[in-house]
């Protein structure tokens, strides 16, 4: 044994460590492989020995070897050994070997379960961080379901830097084993509020990685982020978090409203830009509500600042966060387009790649033309084919976005799609090709001048195709022959077009291509037939037939079966029509009877759309399903299927359930990228007609020797400079009209005039565009549900976290073999240890109810889902409270209760109400102004009637005055901009000036509107009283103690205060009555004391000291002004006694 | 974060950490292809690109490029911060780390970006304690890892 250890030792010496590789590697540059080879034979002698440390010398080797790039899997087992060293040395060795090259293929990955669970329990701290880190790395689901008990008890270790990581590892385990989320969800929430400033940031980064994927189910978690919020100083931390809140906001809107304060303070008090594009990237977010377009403008014009910077990376940034607000807020946006297209040409790819990003949704009727040829500049200049394809697809994306929502003279669209068949060596044929097709069939006006375009590519195909390098934009041939064939009707030059798609050359096309050129010619073929036999041209329709039947040959002796097989068809059918012309017969009509009806374009969704009918069952089988054995057999053929379908699209008839539900699913796929399917019942007319021509467009020869332009294209510059002038005229003709109406209609609709100004709307489109809906199955299911991707990793994880725990959900705990882990009574009991108290009650409750009730499992049942329920609500209110309560920072841990009937729940109050319609309002301050509120009124339409003709109007007072638009007098009322339809409700914000705040204010005021229903509209009035409250000019600041303190010393203060008796509500509650209705926010809290603060939105500062005794509250108040401090403790008094 | 790559001028692989599991051919042709990619980049141009779904977020020290990739809603500048950190974390380790530390201390080099980040998630804010917990580790250590005169080395060379 001694002897063996010194052997190993002397061994040792000899051996080749870390340094000598790396040093042996760097000085054989030339034989390199050969070396390592050498050397991976010396390591697998290593190997083979049984002192540890040589093994681990070898493993360490290896590692850096499998960095360079060579195989090391076959050593997994040798690093399982290493890992189970008991020497730290080795075991970090082994371990970082392992999460360099374990993956969930590694099959001896589950050898390692046991070991692993020893180091997680081993005393040294070292230990356990090195497997948890190594664990992070390779965790598969089974050693997460194995493990997680383990890990989560290592989230209450003593050691922060066990707990830390323990947090942080959670996360992958979720991601693995989503079952342990519930369980675990408690303890982490718990780590929220760790005393370890690292453990609370890897539990906040964990929630946040979590929330980001499920929002929803973490909204309850938001009062305690933003205290979280409210008081870390970690700019890491805070980062997580205004991340998570950005979340949360789109789910909460009125969450945004809380938001914007604190974050507002943060962008302006950090200079750190970095958090500074945080805050911007949620404000942007969070807003919901008009009042919030001056933050808006505020973000827009820092980030204008960023983009114009110098630092590249700023000006990235500051485009990406620019995206994010256009989503919300294009409007303010848009006035920094010429920055943005100034970011065009700058030389970094990733800038110019944002700014195009942000045109996208800059366009708007007016300017796409601009942008458009902005960006054909830029694919004519760009280097580099993946620029160029990433502007060609932005440009198909800008113009068809909403449905071709922007685009006015669809001429110059498909201009625009034959300019861009130019591009060289692009892979996006197909979408140029998706384009022409999608406008020709659903724009019925543009066809006639589509097909001529489309005539003219077939012609000039040979440049298209003849460059082997250009072959992805080849796929504009199918969509060129496709549309000349299906609309031949309008093709000038028929003879022509056919002789182009009969050319020899076409054979060295795709075969799909092909297939469809097959195809078309036939159309071609019959709309000629028919009009050279009206026309009485006997030879010519027989010229033309022995024309296809001198040049289908080539098409027969293809190799792609589709093109072979159409092409002999049609072949055999035309001989037939040579036939009958011979003798005479008339055929055109029978001909073109193949191609008779009309192809209207399906909605995407259409097939999945059609309900089941009733008796239907789809899941049944329709056979008995095939035998085991007999499926092997046919596994040959199905792989022949799949390769052949993808050549060819054959029908097979052969019925195999698994593929026939793949090919159900393609097919599906197909019918939904198909615009072209038709469905069950074609109508029987089309018309055929002849239509004058299109013979301005000169057909000029080719010059091969200049094959970048396709001559004779017009060119879309052209279009612009017509749209230009057609605006330009519509604009003369337009003002002209304006000038005779306001001749006829002074002074009466006066006011309407002023309103109106010039917008999109008005630019008419140039001729008659008529696109044409996708079509819909007859009584389609409306639910328009987005397809989620069923392989999404996080899916798994949206898991309702609120509601309590079912026994059956524990965690699996190893019992066997492993005495080491019930040691620690921790892990026995994890599950029922909770932070959050409510759950913790139903929990026991429910506990007892199984004990008692053991038989009752029905009835007991209903309890548990009505308990689940009710906690639920307890939460839900929770939040309510949190959102609507002002930023008080609670002190205990416990949330407050929430108030009793919901009172809290809706901070609008009645205004008026009758049988057709209920207002409900609020008074909120305007910090951007001194002297306005705004009033924001929620109509809700209560009657079966339509309601329409809104129009608000109140009588101002000499200090209050309702803002109403410019040139209109005070007896004006204010239209509500929007309708209402039976049971609808929506909101709509008056903006009003004081002068004085000091006092309370009511003010009268009437809405008429028109109640529009079958029997016909009548005109009905309602009064209401709009009471502005001191309250409402109070504006929520939060405070903090020192300055506050500095205030109240400061001895300008007025001082005065109340007494109310027969309060039972808690001081919580109290205080949170304060701040909700009061708009104050509390300062300090102390036992049944609490100081509080507000600020008016002229500036006066509130201060209050709310002492509560038995059954009273006394509030002593200090503020610049004695009456408004004395009317707002009025109606202090008037809340309280309420209580 | 998805990963981390550390390569040299040269494009030489130095340093990988992978936080999702991948197959050991996509690694490498991820790393073929962002190698590439990242170093025909001109210096004045930005950090960040995009590749694929991804974000890929780097910055130049000296002859040695780190490059780390984050999905679409990560914060590009906190990751900047984090490379930041991390060639602070080695600088400090290290004292005045250069190329050859961490060719020569691979595993040294793992064991700091390991104690700074778990699972491609900051797990440590703080430089000290990084580097505390390094230590003790390193003390844990029986056998004394000789740094080596890198003079005699570069010499060779």
């Amino acid at each position: 044994m001694a002897l063996k250890m010194v052997k190993g030792s002397i061994d040792r010496m000899f051996d080749k460590n870390l340094q000598d590789l790396v040093r042996g590697i760097r000085n054989h540059k030339e034989d390199e492989a050969k070396y390592i080879s050498q050397c991976i034979d010396e390591i697998k002698q290593e190997l083979k020995q049984d002192n540890i440390a040589v093994k681990a010398n070898a493993v360490c080797k290896l590692t850096y070897l499998q960095m360079l790039g060579y195989d090391i899997s076959w050593a997994a087992f040798n690093i399982i050994e290493v890992m189970s060293a008991s020497k730290f040395t080795f075991k970090r060795i082994g371990y970082l070997a392992a999460s360099q090259c374990f993956h969930e293929g590694t099959d001896v990955i589950m050898l390692t379960t046991n070991q692993i669970r020893k180091d997680l329990s081993s005393p040294n701290q070292y230990d356990t961080g090195v497997a948890l880190t190594g664990l992070s790395c390779f965790v598969t689901p089974d050693l997460a379901r194995d493990l997680a008990n383990d890990i989560m008890t290592l989230m209450s270790h003593t050691k922060p830097y066990i707990r830390k990581k323990a947090v942080l590892i959670m996360y992958k385990v979720f991601l693995k084993y989503p079952e342990s989320l519930r369980p675990a969800f408690p303890r982490l929430k718990e780590k929220l509020e760790d005393p370890d400033p690292g453990v609370q940031s890897a539990a906040v980064n964990v929630i946040c990685e979590l929330a980001r994927r499920n929002p929803k189910n973490y909204l309850s978690l938001a009062p305690l982020f933003f205290k979280l919020m409210t008081s870390s100083t970690n700019n890491w931390v805070l980062i997580k978090i205004i991340k998570l809140f950005g979340a949360l906001t789109p789910l909460e809107p009125r969450l945004g409203k809380k938001l914007i304060e604190p974050l507002t303070n943060l962008i302006h008090r950090n200079a750190d830009w970095n958090l500074c594009f945080c805050v911007a990237v949620l404000i942007s977010l969070s807003s919901g509500m008009p009042n919030h377009s001056a933050s808006i403008q505020l973000c827009v014009q820092k980030l204008r600042i960023l983009i114009e910077d110098s630092d590249q990376n700023l000006k990235y940034l500051g485009l990406l966060a620019m995206s994010k607000i256009l989503k919300t807020h294009p409007k303010s946006v848009q006035s920094h387009k010429d920055l943005i297209l100034q970011c065009l040409d700058d030389k970094d790819e990733s800038i110019r790649l944002r700014a195009l990003d942000l045109l996208y949704g800059m366009v708007s009727k007016k300017n796409l033309m601009e942008i458009v040829k902005k960006l054909m500049i830029h694919v004519d200049k760009a280097e580099g084919t993946t620029y160029r394809d990433e502007l060609l697809t932005k440009i198909i994306d800008i113009c068809s976005q909403s449905n071709y929502q922007y685009i006015t003279n669809f001429e110059w669209y498909i201009s625009i799609l034959v300019e861009l068949t130019r591009l060289e060596g692009t892979r996006h044929g197909h979408l140029i090709a998706a384009q022409m097709l999608d406008v020709a069939i659903r724009v019925k006006a543009i066809r006639k001048f589509a097909v001529s375009q489309m005539a003219m590519l077939l012609d000039n195909a040979h440049l298209i195709a003849s460059n082997t390098q250009r072959n992805g934009i080849c796929e504009v041939l199918y969509a060129a022959a496709w549309i000349c064939g299906e609309f031949s009707e309008h093709l000038e030059e028929a003879n022509q077009t056919l002789e182009a798609m009969l050319r020899p050359k076409v054979t060295t096309l795709p075969g799909h291509i092909q297939a469809v050129y097959v195809q078309n010619m036939v159309k071609l073929y019959a709309s000629i037939l028919q009009q050279k036999e009206q026309s009485g041209e006997k030879e010519a329709a027989q010229e033309i037939t022995q024309l296809m039947i001198e040049r289908l040959p080539q098409f027969v002796q293809s190799a792609d079966l589709e093109v072979q097989e159409r092409a002999s068809c049609i072949l055999q059918l035309i001989k037939y029509v040579q036939k009958l012309q011979v003798k005479e017969v008339p055929v055109a009509e029978e001909v073109i009877a193949l191609f008779a009806g009309e192809l209207n374009p399906v909605a995407p969704k259409a097939q999945k759309k059609v309900p089941v009918p009733e008796g239907l069952d789809l899941d049944a089988w329709i056979n008995e399903p095939p035998s085991d054995s007999e499926s092997e057999d046919e596994k040959p053929k199905t792989i022949f299927h799949e390769e052949e379908q993808r050549h060819s699209r054959h029908r097979q008839p052969e019925i195999d359930e698994e593929e026939l539900a793949r090919r159900r699913e393609a097919r599906k796929q197909e019918q939904a990228n198909n615009p072209f399917y038709i469905k069950s019942s074609p109508s029987p007319q089309k018309r055929y007609q002849d239509t004058p021509g299109v013979e301005h467009i000169p057909v000029v020869q080719i010059d091969l020797s200049v094959p970048l332009k396709v001559p004779g294209m017009p060119m879309s510059d052209q279009y612009v400079k017509l749209e230009e002038e057609r605006r330009h005229k519509q604009k003369l003709e337009k003002d002209k009209k304006k000038k005779k109406q306001k001749k006829e209609k002074r002074g009466k609709h006066h006011r309407h005039n002023s309103l109106h100004t010039e917008s999109e709307e008005d630019i008419a489109p140039a001729h008659h565009v008529d696109i044409i809906t996708e079509e819909m199955p007859e009584n389609a299911l409306p639910s328009d549900e987005d397809d989620k991707d069923p392989n999404d990793p996080y899916k798994a994880l949206d898991i309702d976290l609120d509601k309590p725990l079912a026994d059956s959900e524990k965690l699996p705990v190893q019992r066997h073999r492993n005495v080491e882990t019930l040691k620690s009574p921790d892990a026995e009991v994890p599950l029922e240890e909770k932070k959050s108290k409510k759950p913790k009650k139903k929990e026991k409750k429910h506990k007892e109810k199984e004990r008692d009730k053991g038989k009752k499992k029905e009835k007991e049942k209903k309890v548990v889902e009505e308990e689940e329920e009710e906690g639920k609500k307890v939460i839900l209110q929770d939040l309510q409270y949190f959102i609507s309560c002002s930023s008080c920072h609670h002190s205990e841990e416990e949330p407050p209760q929430s108030v009793q009937n919901g009172t809290l729940d809706d901070d609008y109050r009645l205004l008026a109400e009758n049988p057709y319609i209920k207002m409900t309002y609020d008074i909120q301050g305007n910090l951007q102004n001194d002297s306005q509120v705004t009033v924001s009124v929620i109509f809700e339409n209560k009657s079966t009637s339509f309601l329409k003709s809104m129009e608000l109007n109140v009588l101002d007072s000499l200090n209050t005055k309702m803002l109403r638009p410019e040139g209109s007098s005070v007896h004006d009322g204010i239209p509500v901009p929007f309708q209402l339809p039976p049971g609808i409700s929506n909101e709509a914000q008056f903006v009003f000036t004081l002068q004085s705040i000091v006092m309370a204010q009511k003010l009268k005021g009437t809405l008429s509107f028109i109640v529009k229903n079958d029997e016909g509209s009548t005109h009905e009035k309602l009064d209401f009283k709009l009471h502005f409250s001191c309250a409402s000019y109070l504006i929520t600041t939060p405070c903090y103690s020192d300055a506050f303190a500095k205030l109240l010393e400061s001895g300008d203060l007025h001082m005065s205060s109340i007494k109310v008796d027969g309060i039972s509500i808690s001081f919580q509650h109290l205080l949170a009555k304060i701040c909700f209705h009061h708009h104050f926010s509390v300062v300090e809290r102390v036992d049944s004391c609490a100081s509080m603060y507000s600020r008016s939105i002229q500036g006066h500062h509130v201060c209050l000291l709310v002492k509560k005794g038995e059954n009273s509250v006394s509030i002593d108040g200090k503020c610049n002004d004695s009456t408004l401090l004395s009317n707002l403790l009025d109606e202090m008094k008037e809340t309280l006694s309420k209580c | 974060m998805q990963f981390m790559l550390l390569f040299s001028r040269q494009g030489k692989l130095r340093l990988q950490k992978w936080y999702v599991p991948l197959s050991d051919k996509e690694k490498k042709k991820i790393t073929r292809e962002l190698v590439q990619t990242v170093l025909a980049r001109k210096p004045k141009m930005c950090s960040f690109l995009e590749w694929r779904d991804l974000k890929i977020v780097y910055k130049r020290y000296a002859s040695l490029y780190f490059c780390c990739a984050i999905e679409d809603q990560d914060n590009e500048l906190i990751t900047l911060e984090i490379i930041h950190r991390y060639v602070e974390l080695l600088d400090k380790y290290f004292g005045s780390v250069c190329e050859l530390d961490i060719i020569f201390n691979f595993e040294k080099a793992y064991f700091i970006l390991d104690e700074f980040l778990l699972g491609g998630e900051v797990q440590e804010t703080s430089k000290k304690n990084v580097l505390k917990a390094i230590e003790q580790a390193d003390l844990l250590q029986e056998v004394k890892t000789h740094r080596i005169k890198y003079e005699t080395i570069v010499f060779s060379l």
